[in-house]
């Protein structure tokens, strides 16, 4: 099983680094976005401060959103979708390969990059911390959420506006504690809540997710 | 009940695309070392009995045995023994042809046999353009890696749709080269196609499916 996520996560990076152009499309979209708003906010101390965690954290999300439509439908396109879900080794696995990749190379850059984006808010080192610690807590379970909706919106028409429609309210949660505990240590309280919840949403994720997704696989073949 | 423990049979096939009835309760066998070609008017439902036959698609009725055994779409058994060439040519156009061929084997869970890969993409006379990104070959020369895959997978069932698509003479010439150590060996073939396939007679069987009906 784990020869097959390591196939699949070899193979999607391999890929990934022979088309540096796309990732760095969605990494300049993210710090673009984020460097956006103290140009139309008042750049005042107090302004920045309290919007700097949720606008780190949104656009995150928008970022991880502008690369889910890659995850599946390359493959599904060229074919290579229908030849990984007729090969012997179990679709779940080779699922949970691709989501790795996906999260590789779109949320770990940001989560590196958030903290150093976090300066232009005038936050501090500890509220940059927990920043950092939740997006490495919260995207991996973006990819996966994503990954779901991916799978079901393949082949459909208009797919790109459906799955942000399909996947964005599924992203509430993640955004509302992610954005909370960093909020939490701002105010000087403890964020030991929105981590664990966070934490035990992504084991979650990890374990249910690959299935759904591999199911959604089958049903766009069908 | 059924005669060919060996091969592929199908049992009161049907399928249906939208409201049209593609075929019903269609019956068919074909042994191991035989090859099926399928024909019939575009639309009259080649490629849907294809993907029903390699598991990909469910039919509305009926059943696909394999060496005996009732298959279900995606059943572990079926995946394990078919090969599946579709339209799609399933490369990567940033992967070279050998890199390509190789993620396949490798996916087989074998290690992938340098050599072995050289050997298969020089028998379909594209070893000199085995380190091109796929993305500056030709159609006929992406059917022809598709080719060196079926060689280098070692399936018992090969499912081909339109094999002899962009092919020019010497693409056929290895597709019959490769059909031939197939079906001798004992394989399974069976492909849509409008054309006879490079096969000797006394392994071909053939198939006509009629038009499809609303």
């Amino acid at each position: 099983m784990f020869a097959a996520v390591g196939w699949a996560l070899a193979r999607d990076l391999r890929i990934a680094m022979r088309s540096k152009s796309e990732l760095g499309v969605q990494i300049l979209f993210y710090v673009i976005v984020v460097s956006l708003f103290p140009l139309a906010a008042s750049p005042t101390r107090e302004v920045l401060t309290t919007i700097g965690p949720g606008v780190l954290w949104t656009a995150a999300l928008l970022a991880s959103l502008l690369s889910l439509p890659r995850l599946f439908a390359s493959d599904f396109a060229d074919g290579t979708l229908e030849q990984i879900a007729l090969s012997p080794r179990p679709l779940p696995a080779l699922v949970s390969g691709k989501i790795a990749a996906h999260w590789l190379t779109t949320g770990l850059p940001v989560a590196v990059l958030a903290p150093l984006l976090g300066a232009q808010y005038a936050l501090d080192s500890t509220v940059l911390t927990t920043l950092a610690l939740t997006l490495l807590l919260g995207t991996p379970i973006l990819s996966l959420l994503g990954a779901v909706g991916a799978a079901l919106t393949l082949g459909a028409r208009g797919g790109g506006s459906l799955l942000a429609l399909l996947v964005l309210p599924l992203y509430a949660p993640v955004l509302i504690f992610g954005a909370g505990a960093v909020d939490a240590v701002h105010e000087g309280v403890s964020d030991t809540a929105e981590l664990s919840l966070l934490g035990a949403g992504l084991l979650i994720a990890i374990v249910a997710v690959p299935f759904a997704a591999a199911t959604g696989v089958r049903i766009a073949l069908d | 009940m059924t005669s060919c423990a060996d091969g592929v049979a199908a049992e009161g096939l049907g399928a249906r695309r939208g409201y049209a009835t593609l075929f019903a309760n269609l019956q068919f066998s074909v042994m191991a070392g035989c090859a099926l070609t399928v024909n019939g008017a575009n639309g009259s439902g080649k490629t849907t009995l294809l993907r029903i036959i390699a598991g990909l698609t469910a039919p509305v009725e009926g059943e696909i045995r394999w060496q005996g055994q009732a298959m279900r779409p995606f059943d572990r058994r079926m995946r394990e023994a078919v090969a599946f060439n579709g339209h799609l040519p399933a490369l990567k156009d940033e992967l070279s042809a050998e890199d390509n061929l190789r993620a396949w084997i490798a996916l087989d869970d074998r290690s992938p046999d340098a050599d072995a890969v050289v050997e298969a993409l020089d028998a379909v006379a594209l070893a000199r353009q085995r380190r091109l990104p796929v993305r500056v070959l030709s159609q006929g020369q992406r059917r022809r890696i598709g080719l060196a895959r079926l060689r280098l997978v070692r399936r018992p069932l090969w499912v081909l749709d339109e094999p002899l698509t962009a092919l020019d003479a010497d693409g056929v010439d290895a597709l019959g080269a490769l059909l031939d150590a197939h079906l001798a060996g004992g394989g399974v073939c069976i492909a849509a196609s409008h054309h006879a396939l490079p096969i000797p007679r006394e392994r071909a069987r053939s198939l006509a499916l009629g038009p499809a009906r609303e």
